[in-house]
């Protein structure tokens, strides 16, 4: 539903933005004979619902049109693209996902102690400041005073791992410390919602050890809540992309439709915001699957 | 601390005292006394000053430019320094508060109008009306307010009203979805029965019979939006797509300097990045101070 919402709307833009595609590529002064060949070899003067149609038709098969500013297939440019922002969010998962449930766990154990008030308000404080702010402020800090890290993600040629990762660090923390906040307030309260429930009592009371109420009662149930956030917090995730990769030039998606949208290149902005729109209805899926199997309830439910 | 600050100048009201309040009065004294929703309050009447009154008291003009002046570091005169082409920087970040406080406001206003509409209709009619709206929100929901934002001021231009009307209805379907939830549970009550037995029309019931007994969670809500009307705005202006030259704005001001920062020039972009986090935090203190006030 989303996907086609998307859809529609992309391509809606798309069609009121340009007004006459010739003629924008081809600027005032051309001919209105060249203007309509272009306008028709392009396929812009058919119906709307006839190019919707064979644009979509088209991108399922992979064909994403052809960029107006490249005269290039617009496919490997998003593709290109993707992969790189692959990689920067999965640097950003992988640190937050771990230190955000870790930092809510130990707020839930330490509940209104200094050591939760620290964690539950720096993680509030961080988590509603805009992503290139806080970019700001890090590249501040450790690019231009302490000169620690490289103050743009775009790494030498033929870069190896660990120097593209170091290369990574500094643009996925701002993308870290929006998503910490809100990983870290849900597996709190569902920490403190599982701690307090008559199960945590009763395995205490049979005089289990505590490490194991903690790790095999306490924790599983505490958790589940968290995974369906880290999924929601996919598209959300897209969108601080687009702010991170223009603020530290990195040739991303979010970048590659940033650019499209001031170059008016719509093949490339459409294609672009599309794959994204897939991209997050995939996460969501996988998200409700490992939900279902990490539940027993649901899990077993759908069996009957 | 603020919180000592708020009660000291009242009398500490009697425990029976609270009884005798209406439930507002209950929930603004509760503001009064809650250091959270006062500190956040503080930083936002101050800003709000500055958007207000900022030329008076800014040292220089934050448009006037400089150029022999152009990237000095702070100093006694120019306490924030000066940009690129020598503007003061003080003077730029105090004025810059007035675009940001103009567009966040009336976006989210607009946002709580049509949300509030949107949830009454949806939760008081229910049924196959409500399902499909429901779904397209929900849909709509899922797409980041930057993307949408993105294709609509290509679309449509880049102009101040652009960047309401887009943050305005991303954020309508957030605050339709509390408000109906609100009215599912408002409109079994006996007074809403009354009201239909007296055949009054839906709309009457609606409005005027509903909409006063869900104020309280619209208004917790508007407040949280309104801090993501700042976060949104400010993003927008960063991208180039929100207010635009030669407003001194904070998210302009980093976009057009943040990239000479290899080269050192910190306080070109510094204290604007500061001014924009201390109103978000400020924003959202207060927010947090309502949503208290009204859940306790």
């Amino acid at each position: 539903m989303t996907l086609f919402l998307l859809s529609i709307m992309v391509f809606l833009g798309g069609q009121v933005l340009p007004g006459n595609v010739g003629r924008a590529i081809l600027g005032p002064f051309a001919d209105q004979r060249a203007v309509d060949a272009l306008n028709h070899s392009l396929g812009v003067d058919r119906p709307l619902l006839t190019q919707y149609g064979s644009w979509i038709w088209n991108f399922i098969q992979g064909d994403m049109g052809t960029s107006y500013i490249f005269r290039s297939p617009v496919a490997p440019f998003v593709i290109d693209a993707l992969g790189n922002s692959m990689k920067l969010a999965a640097v950003a998962f992988v640190l937050v996902v771990p230190i955000g449930i870790l930092g809510g766990v130990i707020a839930a154990l330490n509940l209104n102690r200094p050591l939760d008030r620290i964690i539950s308000l720096g993680g509030l404080s961080v988590t509603v400041l805009p992503e290139f702010v806080t970019g700001i402020i890090l590249i501040l800090i450790f690019g231009v005073w302490l000169r620690w890290l490289p103050i743009s993600a775009a790494w030498p040629r033929d870069a190896g791992f660990f120097t593209q990762l170091y290369y990574l660090i500094l643009p996925s923390l701002p993308l870290f410390l929006v998503l910490f906040g809100y990983i870290a307030r849900m597996a709190r309260s569902g920490m403190i919602e599982a701690l307090d429930s008559d199960y945590t009592r009763t395995a205490v009371l049979k005089g289990l050890p505590w490490r194991t109420v903690i790790w095999r009662h306490v924790l599983r149930n505490a958790l589940l809540p968290t995974i369906t956030v880290i999924a929601t917090q996919t598209g959300y995730l897209i969108g601080g992309l687009v702010v991170i990769e223009t603020l530290f030039r990195y040739q991303g998606i979010g970048s590659l439709i940033f650019t499209a949208a001031r170059g008016k290149d719509f093949p490339v902005l459409e294609a672009g915001i599309l794959t994204i729109g897939i991209v997050y209805a995939v996460a969501t899926l996988a998200a409700d699957f490992l939900y279902s199997v990490l539940n027993p309830r649901i899990r077993l439910g759908t069996d009957q | 601390m603020s919180a000592t600050d708020g009660s000291a100048g009242m009398p500490a009201p009697a425990p029976n005292d609270t009884s005798r309040r209406g439930p507002l009065a209950e929930v603004f004294f509760s503001l009064l006394r809650s250091g959270t929703f006062l500190t956040g309050l503080t930083i936002v009447v101050f800003w709000v000053a500055c958007a207000l009154f900022g030329e008076h008291f800014a040292p220089y003009d934050p448009l006037a430019d400089d150029i022999i002046n152009a990237l000095a570091p702070p100093s006694a005169e120019h306490w924030f320094g000066t940009d690129q082409i020598g503007r003061d920087v003080f003077s730029r970040v105090i004025v810059g508060s007035r675009d940001i406080l103009t567009v966040a406001p009336l976006a989210t206003l607009l946002a709580t109008i049509a949300g509030t509409a949107l949830g009454l209709f949806t939760g008081y009619f229910r049924g196959i009306v409500d399902d499909i709206i429901s779904r397209i929100l929900e849909a709509f929901m899922a797409i980041p307010v930057v993307i949408v934002a993105l294709l609509a001021i290509v679309a449509l231009g880049t102009s101040k009203t652009t960047v309401i009307v887009v943050i305005g209805l991303s954020f309508a379907p957030i605050i339709a979805r509390t408000v109906r939830a609100a009215v599912l549970a408002e409109r079994e009550l006996d007074y809403v029965a009354a009201a239909q037995l007296r055949h009054e029309s839906a709309l009457h019931t609606m409005f005027v019979e509903i909409l006063p007994n869900v104020i309280p969670p619209i208004l917790v809500e508007t407040t949280v939006r309104l801090g993501y009307a700042i976060f949104a705005v400010a993003t927008l202006s960063f991208m180039g797509f929100g207010i635009q030259p030669p407003s001194p704005d904070w998210g302009l001001s980093i976009s057009s300097n943040y990239g000479m920062i290899g080269g050192g020039f910190w306080w070109t972009v510094l204290f604007d990045a500061l001014a924009i986090a201390s109103l978000v935090i400020g924003v959202n203190l207060a927010a947090d101070g309502v949503h208290g006030a009204f859940n306790d």
